[in-house]
This record gives structure tokens, C-alpha cells and sequence, in this order.
């Protein structure tokens, strides 16, 4: 039982995290060359200062549990990171991943049996979690790191009622489309740097005769959320960023008229039949594609652009060359004009419900430079908003470039809008509605079907 | 029973030989008989089939062409059960094999012997609010699993239980006991009167009774049950991710299956060969003990 | 004796004082069944006794949840305010909802009668026949298959792919729609087709379940009323009509109410194959997503009642059964 292969609100989770095996397999990739193996153990083996850890006490022989979403082949190079901080104190870390975690962290912790640390995917389940009373507020010392390292926005998202519970872990970009370098180049097309431009681009695609997009929302029971992502990226671009924001806390109305143009635009992609779906069939195939295979058409020359997330780069299969002069790579998803650069994205937190000397030890060093840094020389496939984070360490161009795209000072990051809602919404009608809008169900009845599922209080 | 009908009618055609040879194996002779059954053993098998092929052809080829491509264009791979194996990825997978069976037992044979004690009670012993007692026994199988969880868990952290065997082994164990009694309660009231009645004119107690006559008679109905408790158990992921939370000591087979299609769900070339090699063990235990109930419930023994 | 076993031979150390201490308290409560069996009434406190144990797991283990569950099911989605039948009028109200248990229905109306009928057909086609074992291990597999690999497999039998140039069907029912000579179908998004594919796949799990027992019982026919009904030449469907299925009668019972319950319990299949969307949500699921996903206890909690609530109708004909066995 309860066997399903997505667990409903991972894809936050996924997003700071590939593999190490994974490593293994796209080694074709330009930039990883130097993430074999044996560097990784090296890394890993490095020394670090141990000052800010031991001063909690002597930690030696005591076990820090961590329990997260994160599991095979993706744990590994979590559970390696995790090493140094091992090495120098003599505490011993326990890492549980499950692919059901976002329903069994909140069945643990209402039962009262949480784990010492949580790998939390999303804004809403932290609340979630705090409000069942369990969670413990962040120590002083992870305060201090998250002032040093991370914006504000980032402390924002996990401080609720004015306690900061949180650090902030990995971090995902998911304004970003895929496309065939090598197929861009042969057909002389420009990287668009404005929304009119990725229209006059697919435009021209259909004209050469082309279906440019291929999208897929499927994900077991969470399948929609992909729209929502689409959805979000255009309410950032059509409306602006205040509009965004006061539309994910509800203070405009899901069915008010930005939230609508902005479905409404979205729908000139994914419902434009001259526009969707390469390789995989009319509108309506977009329901029942998983959003794993959605960019797949891209290598055959199917389809030509797919809107997903950084961690979509795991998805190519093995010996796909990712990078700028590749099989596939990606554009940021342009905005309205080229001087506004919105930038839609996801990231983990790491809630405690325990506070003793050992995980206030374990939680500084997952806030700190030295493991984002050591985190980043062991996989491929993952960023961190974290500034102290040296981007030469990165290992892959996507990598690279997210991060790029991170540390743009002209960027204005915002978190996954559907994460932040509450779960009635963000992960339940929203997905469901969207889903319908796919299948045919126009985007009035959509968004007022949202607007009344919104929780009242 | 019209669905049966049409499928039946078949042996109608030769309604003649009647007395000479068996008419089940008449049944059996006749083609058409023949010819059901093997369409649904047939239609039954492809699905499966499917996966089994696909567990052997490399992961490009599954997620572009369908399995039956692999006869005309046979392209074979052991990675997928490599992978399963952990050989590249160093998931041990002995260890959750282990952790399964040590599960498994007890959790079939203890909500066997409970629920035979009580399902003996409900059949043969005449006590006050005895069937009102058995209905809402029986009616407790609709309670979903997860109602259970929270309240189950909470207790569990109170008896400092949590990640322990001893969870499962009682999560199992009492889930499984409203449909178990129910079964075997059932069964034990096609035994008939006369054996109990004799039984006790010879001075034998409920105790003895329950040794002496009824669990002879009841192997096959136990077997029976004791398989499907058995599979329910080992396939079970539900009751081994709540309550055996806490790290990989204590997790099934079931659990690192689940897990193997990794974090993005899309290794079905992995979760494939995870199937068959999960596949394996509840198959054997259906064939070895299949022999206690092919020979049939009461079968002999009440001629005897 | 009580911690985390962490070696294979603690952990088999730790199974078998398990199972001895359980030996043990099985041997407290024969040995006072045994004494008490002898005084007056003896019978009757035998019967208690024998049915202690188990009463007081359920007790614990169901009985409390489910009590818990419909006091929840009067309150709201944070479980703070007492709403009365809100939660009720939501479910025969809105529009999701409503096929929500119009699914249901389906489901249960399909699943054990169809299950049953072919476990049955199949039992009696196989029986005494010189391959029934392997013929009944067919049947099986898909019982012992867990769901996780029951979704991959379906996958292999639904998926659609489009009719595109070079690209390949890689399920099995559209590829043999193109070979017709049709053009391929979205299966799992055409309502309600959709609802029937996937109770299919119970299908395919349970009637191994249902051939297993039936088998069982069709064994236990004795000998000689079927050798009699043979030598007053009665024929294959006769035999069936009047023979076999009189005598399986009550297995029947048991088995399409065993399913019937399996069935309205079942969410496994729906989540992993549509995730309940395209008009395929079942109460169960419907239970589960509410509780674990949306965040609505009370919805998901007056779910979960309507569970319960669902299952009188196969409660009520099984007390017939035990007044007309009685």
C-alpha cells in the first residue's frame, strides 16, 4: 500500500538535489569532469573547522536524526556532506529519506514522534509543522548564519508569528526553459529576452512548420502542479512582483482580474494547439504526460522549448550532453521587458523539533558556508541561494547558471507561490483545477472554483 | 452470478458420455472449457508479462517503445537488477529482506492464533451479545488504516515503542484480525455439529476441542488465510512507514522499493526488477503452501 | 528486549522472544479457559476469554480511531470549531464531491461481483486438471504484487502516446487499437472509461483472491454427492447450477463482502494511476487527500464516517447470513 511514486508535495524537495550517481551517469557533461568519484570522498574527508560546533558542548557519540523527502540516488551526496561535521565532532547522523515524507512529517509530528531534523520542501508545511506545536525555534547561532548568508526574503519565509524557525537549505530555479542548443543554432534562433519575443519565437516555430512546446502535468496525485508553476512565472511577468505577492497571500482575490490574465496567457501557450504538444499529442495529452517525460521530445527533435525547474537536468537520460554547447540546456524564461528580471523558485528548510547540543550543532553546520560549499563540490545538480556559497564549486553549467541567475543583483527571487498557500489551495484545488483547465474547463470556472476552495477564516 | 453464464455454457455442447468418465474432468476435456480457461490465465499473465520483459531491456528502450518490441528487436540488460542490487549504489538490500521477514512472521502467525481462539468462540460456544459482538467485529473491517494512524502512533510514543518492531508486529496483527476472524469463523461453521457434539460427549473441553478437532480440520482455511496474510504484511507500506519510522533497522523490503524509483518517480526500469525480485518470496510461500488447500478444506477427514 | 534491533541476529532474537512471549500469554489463556470451562457457565466464560485479546486490540487499535474520527467529523479543517454537519452537507453538495461517490458506487457494484464471478468460473475451469497448480499461480501473481509495481505495470497498458510521426505506443491496449487500424486514446482521461480501466486493475488483484478461496471450497464438496449427481447423468452446467454452486454458496458470501469492503477501502490504485483527477477520485482517496493533503481533518474525517456509513448495507446482509445460520 501506499506505494504511490510521487509523494504530493515534493517537488520543492526535489529541487536542490541530484545525485551523485547521477554524477556517474550524465559524466559526459561539460563541467564534471573534476566531480568523480574520488574528489567527492576527498572533499568530503577535508577537514573543517570545528570551533562552532564544539562549542555546544562535547556532542561526541550522540545521534542526530534528519528525516527528508530525499531519497536514492539523491541521498548520497547529503549523507557525504554530512561527513566532515561527523568527522570533527564525533556525532553520529541518522539520515531517513522517504518519498512520502510531506504526509508522514505531519502524521509524525502530530503523534509526537518527530525526528530531531526535518528537511521541510515548502513555506506551508513549515507552518504546518510549527502550528502542531512540536517545532523548536532556531538556536541564536543559525540566526546569525542565516543574517550572514541568506537575503531576508529567505528568513521571511521561515519565521512565523515573529520566531525565525528555519534556515534555509538548497534552493531551485524555475524560470527557466529547456531547449536543443544544437536545433536553436541549425534553425538560426535567438535565445528570447522578452515575453514578446518567446511569443514571436514559437511563432515561428509553427511557421517552420514546428510544434515548439511540449508540457506535461502528470505526478501521480499531485499532477497539476506544474500549471501552477506556469501560472506563477506569468503572474510575475504580467502583473509584477507586488502583484504576486499580494496574490499569494490572498490579499487580491484568485479570481480577481491579474490572476485571471495571467491564466489567461499561460493559456496562450499550453492551450494553443498550433503551439503544444510536440512529439506527445494535442492539449489534452499535456494531463496525462508525467512532467518527468515532457521535455524528452526536445532530443528528438519534437518539440522545441519545455518551461521546468533547474532539477529538471536529472531528468535527461544517461549520456545526454547538458550544457551551453549540448544536447539540451536552458534560457531564464525572459520577462516582460529585458530590464525586469522576476525569478520564480523553491528551496528546503530544515526545521528542528529538538534542541540539544548536538542538532543546534548539526543545524549551524548545515547553515553555514562550509557545508553549502562542500555540499556543492559533492553534487551535481543542486544550488543554494546561500551567498557564502563560491560558484566555482558548482560542477555543472545548469548548476552554473542557476546560481548565476541566483546571485543576479537585478533578480527579484519570489518562492513557488502554490508552496506558500494554504494546503486546501496550494496543494489540493489549485492542482485539481488546473488540471480540469487543461482538459478543457475555461479559465473563468477555473479561477473562481480556486477563489472558493480558499480556506475562510 | 449471470456474468458466469456465458462463460459456462461451453460444456452444454456435449451434453451426452454421462456416466462413463468424471464430469469435472469431462468439463476440462471439453475445448471450449479448455478455451476460457486459458483466455483469463492468459489475459491475467500479459500485464505482468509486460513488466517482467521490461525488467530486462535497457531504460531508453522502455520509455520509447512498448515491451512487445523486444521480440522483434530483443535487446537485454541485467543493469536494471543490477541497479536493485545495489551494485553501483551500495543499498544493501539483504538487510531489507531481513527486516521483512522478521516482520512477516509474527504478524501472520499471531493474528492467526487470535483470531482462531475468538473465531472458535463466535461458531461453536453460546454466550450473551455473541452475534452482536461478531457484527461489529465484522463491520471494524471498513475502519481505513489511516484513521488509525495518529491515535496508534500517539500510543506507540507513550509505550517508548517507535521504531521497533513491536509497532508493526502489533499494527499488523490487530488490523488484520476483523477479516481474519470473519473468515475463519466461516470456515469453522461448515464443520459439522456431529464432530463438536461428539467431541464433547467424550468429555473434551472447549480447550481440548480446539486442539484436538478443529485445527486439524482447519489447516487449509489457516494456510489460506496465513498467505494472504502473509502477502498483505509484506507488501504493506503504509503500516511499516508510520510506525517503524525512524531509520532503516526496522524498514521493509516494501519501503526501499518504493524508494528505488528515486526522488523524481521516473526509474521504472528500476522499479521493474524491484518488483520481481519483491515478487519472489510471497510466490514461493503461495506455492509451498498451496498443497494445503489444494487438497481441500474438509476434504477426507469428515468421511473419516 | 523492547529497543531497536539493529543486527540480524538481534533482530531474530528479538522475533523469537516475540513470539514466545506471545506462546506464553496464548498458554495464560488456555490454561484459565481450561479451568474456567469446568465451572458452571463454563462455556460462556470460556468464550469470553478466548475473545479478550483480540477484543481488546481492536479496542485499541480500531474502536478508539474510529470513535475519534466521527467526533472529528463535526468539527472543522483545523479540528478547533464545532460545525455540526457542515462537513456532511459539503460532501452531498458540491459538484467533486458528488462524483466522488457516484465512483464509489461504480466501484463496488463492479469489483466483487466481477472478481468473484471470474475466481469462481476459473476455479471450477482449472480444477483437477493436470496444471492446477501453475494454472491457479497465474491467477495469484497479481495478488502478490504490490501496488507500487501494480502502477508501473498498468503504465505498460494504458499509456498513450500520440500518432506522431516516429513516436511509438509503449502501452498495450492503444498499440493494439493502432494495429486495428484506430488511432490512439487518452484512456485515463475519457469519463467514465477511465473509472472502469482502473477498477479493472482490482479486478485483476482480487480475483486471485476470490479463485484461492473458492477453490478451497469447491474442494470440500464431498465426494459422493457429486459422484451421485454423475451417475444420474446430470451435465457440466447442471452440476453447476445445482452441485457446485449451492454448495459454495456461503463462500460466495464471504468472498464478495470481503472484496466488496477491500474494494470500498481501495485508494492505492486511484492515486498512483490518476491521482484521482479526471473524474476518478473515490471516497477513500478522496479521505486521504483531504486528510494528508489539504489539510482538512474534518472534511477528511466525515469521509472516512461515510465509509463506515457505506458498509451497513454488507453489514445488514451479513446479519442475515448469521440469523439464518443461527
Amino acid at each position: 500500500m501506499f506505494g504511490q511514486p510521487r509523494s504530493p508535495r515534493f517537488r520543492a524537495a526535489l529541487a536542490g538535489t541530484l545525485s551523485a550517481g547521477l554524477v556517474l551517469s550524465i559524466a559526459a557533461c561539460g563541467g564534471s569532469d573534476d566531480s568523480d568519484s574520488d574528489t567527492s570522498s576527498n572533499a568530503s574527508a577535508s577537514a573543517i573547522d570545528c570551533a562552532p560546533y564544539t562549542k555546544f558542548g562535547d556532542i561526541k557519540g550522540k545521534t542526530v536524526s534528519i528525516y527528508t523527502g530525499i531519497v536514492t540516488p539523491e541521498d548520497t551526496p547529503h549523507i557525504n556532506s554530512y561527513k566532515p561535521f561527523e568527522t570533527c565532532t564525533g556525532a553520529t547522523v541518522k539520515y531517513e529519506g522517504d518519498k512520502s515524507f510531506e504526509t508522514q512529517i505531519l502524521v509524525r509530528a502530530k503523534a509526537g514522534n518527530p525526528p530531531d531534523l526535518a528537511i521541510v520542501p515548502q513555506p506551508g508545511l513549515l507552518k504546518q509543522l510549527v502550528a502542531t506545536g512540536k517545532a523548536v525555534v532556531a538556536p541564536d547561532e543559525v540566526s546569525a548564519n542565516v543574517d550572514k548568508f541568506w537575503g531576508k526574503d529567505w528568513k521571511a519565509y521561515a519565521t512565523i508569528d515573529g520566531k525565525f524557525y528555519a534556515a534555509p537549505l538548497g534552493a531551485s530555479v524555475k524560470s527557466l526553459v529547456w531547449y536543443s542548443p544544437k536545433d536553436f543554432k541549425d534553425s538560426n534562433y535567438e535565445v528570447p529576452t522578452t515575453l514578446d519575443q518567446l511569443k514571436a519565437l514559437s511563432d515561428k516555430m509553427v511557421a517552420d512548420g514546428k510544434k515548439p512546446w511540449c508540457a506535461g502535468i502528470s505526478s501521480g496525485d499531485a499532477t497539476g502542479w506544474p500549471v501552477t508553476d506556469w501560472m506563477e512565472d506569468f503572474m510575475l511577468r504580467t502583473a509584477g512582483v507586488d502583484e504576486y505577492d499580494k496574490w499569494v497571500n490572498h490579499q487580491i482575490a484568485f479570481n480577481s482580474p491579474e490572476p485571471t490574465a495571467a491564466l489567461d496567457a499561460v493559456g496562450g501557450y499550453l492551450k494553443n494547439d498550433k503551439y503544444v504538444n510536440g512529439g506527445l499529442g494535442d492539449v489534452k495529452s499535456i494531463a496525462t504526460t508525467t512532467f518527468q517525460d515532457a521535455g524528452l521530445p526536445i532530443l528528438d527533435g519534437q518539440c522545441e522549448m519545455h518551461r521546468q525547474a533547474s532539477f529538471y537536468a536529472a531528468n535527461w537520460p544517461k549520456g545526454t550532453k547538458v550544457s551551453q554547447d549540448g544536447d539540451v540546456f536552458a534560457f531564464y524564461l525572459p520577462g516582460k521587458d529585458a530590464t525586469t528580471k522576476p525569478v520564480l523558485g523553491g528551496g528546503e528548510f530544515v526545521l528542528s523539533f529538538a534542541d540539544r547540543p548536538e542538532v543546534k550543532a548539526f543545524q549551524t553546520y548545515l547553515s553555514s558556508d562550509t557545508w553549502a560549499n562542500t555540499k556543492a563540490k559533492l553534487s551535481s545538480g543542486w544550488v543554494s541561494a546561500n551567498k557564502g556559497l563560491d560558484p566555482n564549486n558548482l560542477t555543472s553549467p545548469i548548476d552554473q547558471l542557476a546560481a548565476k541567475i541566483l546571485l543576479d543583483p537585478a533578480t527579484q527571487f519570489r518562492f513557488d507561490g502554490s508552496d506558500q498557500m494554504p494546503a486546501a489551495v496550494g496543494s489540493d484545488a489549485f492542482w485539481k483545477q488546473a488540471t480540469s483547465w487543461i482538459t478543457g474547463q475555461d479559465t473563468k470556472t477555473t479561477v473562481d472554483n480556486i477563489e472558493k476552495a480558499w480556506p475562510k477564516k | 452470478m449471470s456474468i458466469v453464464t456465458p462463460l459456462t455454457t461451453g460444456p452444454e455442447i456435449t451434453p451426452k458420455q454421462l456416466s462413463a468418465s468424471a464430469v469435472a474432468k469431462k468439463k476440462l476435456s471439453s475445448p471450449w472449457a479448455s478455451l476460457a480457461a486459458i483466455v483469463i490465465a492468459v489475459l491475467w499473465t500479459i500485464p505482468t508479462f509486460g513488466l517482467l520483459v521490461s525488467s530486462f531491456r535497457p531504460e531508453r528502450a522502455i520509455k520509447r517503445t512498448g515491451w512487445w518490441t523486444f521480440f522483434s528487436d530483443p535487446q537485454v540488460t541485467f543493469d536494471n537488477y543490477k541497479a536493485v542490487f545495489g551494485a553501483d549504489g551500495g543499498v544493501n538490500m539483504a538487510d531489507f529482506f531481513v527486516n521483512s521477514l522478521v516482520i512477516c512472521i509474527p504478524a501472520v502467525l499471531i493474528p492467526l492464533a487470535l483470531a482462531s481462539l475468538s473465531a472458535y468462540a463466535f461458531a461453536w460456544i453460546e454466550f450473551k451479545g455473541k452475534n452482536f459482538l461478531f457484527l461489529a467485529i465484522f463491520a471494524l473491517q471498513i475502519v481505513p488504516l489511516q484513521v488509525t494512524l495518529i491515535p496508534v502512533l500517539e500510543i506507540f510514543v507513550k509505550l517508548h515503542l517507535t521504531g521497533t518492531f513491536w509497532t508493526l508486529w502489533l499494527a499488523h496483527s490487530t488490523f488484520a484480525l476483523p477479516l481474519a476472524i470473519y473468515l475463519l469463523h466461516n470456515f469453522m461453521k461448515e464443520i459439522p455439529a456431529g464432530l463438536i457434539e461428539a467431541a464433547r460427549i467424550d468429555g473434551a473441553g472447549h480447550v481440548s476441542i480446539f486442539f484436538r478437532v478443529m485445527l486439524p480440520l482447519l489447516t487449509p482455511a489457516l494456510a489460506a488465510f496465513g498467505i494472504f496474510q502473509f502477502l498483505w504484511v509484506w507488501n504493506d507500506l503504509l503500516v511499516a512507514l508510520v510506525f517503524a519510522g525512524g531509520g532503516n533497522e526496522v524498514a521493509p523490503i516494501t519501503l526501499q522499493l518504493a524508494n528505488l524509483s528515486g526522488t523524481r518517480g521516473t526509474a521504472w526500469q528500476l522499479l521493474s526488477a524491484g518488483a520481481f525480485v519483491s515478487i519472489l518470496v510471497p510466490v514461493t510461500v503461495f506455492l509451498l503452501l498451496q498443497r494445503y488447500f489444494v487438497r481441500g478444506l474438509l476434504a477426507g477427514s469428515v468421511k473419516g | 528486549m523492547f529497543n531497536t534491533a539493529s543486527t540480524t541476529p538481534g533482530k531474530l532474537l528479538q522475533m523469537l522472544a516475540a513470539l514466545l512471549l506471545f506462546a506464553a500469554i496464548m498458554g495464560v489463556i488456555l490454561f484459565i479457559a481450561g479451568r474456567l470451562g469446568r465451572g458452571k457457565n463454563g462455556d460462556k466464560w470460556v468464550g469470553y476469554i478466548y475473545l479478550l485479546p483480540a477484543v481488546l486490540m481492536l479496542l485499541i487499535g480500531l474502536v478508539y480511531p474510529g470513535l475519534r474520527t466521527i467526533y472529528e467529523s463535526f468539527f472543522d479543517a483545523a479540528g478547533n470549531a464545532f460545525i455540526g454537519f457542515d462537513n456532511y452537507k459539503t460532501i452531498f453538495t458540491n459538484e467533486d464531491e458528488l462524483t466522488v461517490l457516484r465512483n464509489t458506487v461504480f466501484w463496488v457494484v463492479f469489483t466483487p461481483f466481477v472478481a468473484t464471478a471470474v475466481g469462481l468460473v476459473y476455479a471450477i475451469l482449472v480444477d483437477k486438471s493436470r496444471m492446477e497448480s501453475f494454472a491457479k499461480a497465474l491467477i495469484f501473481l497479481p495478488m502478490s504484487i504490490s501496488f507500487v509495481a501494480a502502477s508501473v505495470i498498468w503504465k505498460f497498458m494504458y499509456e498513450y502516446r500520440p500518432d506522431q510521426g516516429s513516436v511509438k505506443q509503449i502501452g498495450l491496449i492503444n498499440q493494439i487499437i493502432v494495429w486495428l487500424g484506430g488511432k490512439p486514446v487518452q484512456l485515463l482521461i475519457e469519463s467514465p472509461l477511465n473509472t472502469f480501466l482502473l477498477i479493472i486493475v482490482m479486478i485483476w488483484i482480487q480475483a486471485g483472491f476470490a479463485m484461492t478461496i473458492l477453490s478451497a471450497a469447491i474442494k470440500a464438496i464431498p465426494d459422493d454427492i457429486v459422484e451421485a449427481a454423475r451417475l444420474d447423468g446430470v451435465n457440466a452446467w447442471s452440476m453447476f447450477r445445482s452441485i457446485t454452486l449451492p454448495s459454495v454458496r456461503p463462500t460466495v458470501v464471504v468472498v464478495l463482502t470481503t472484496i466488496g469492503i477491500g474494494t470500498l477501502k481501495v485508494f492505492d490504485i486511484v492515486r498512483t494511476m490518476t491521482g484521482g483527477q479526471f473524474k476518478t477520485n473515490v471516497v477513500a482517496n478522496e479521505f486521504y487527500s483531504q486528510t494528508f493533503r489539504a489539510d482538512n481533518q474534518g472534511l477528511g474525517a466525515a469521509l472516512a464516517v461515510l465509509l463506515f456509513i457505506l458498509v451497513i448495507p454488507i453489514v445488514a446482509y451479513n446479519i442475515r447470513q448469521v440469523r439464518q445460520g443461527a
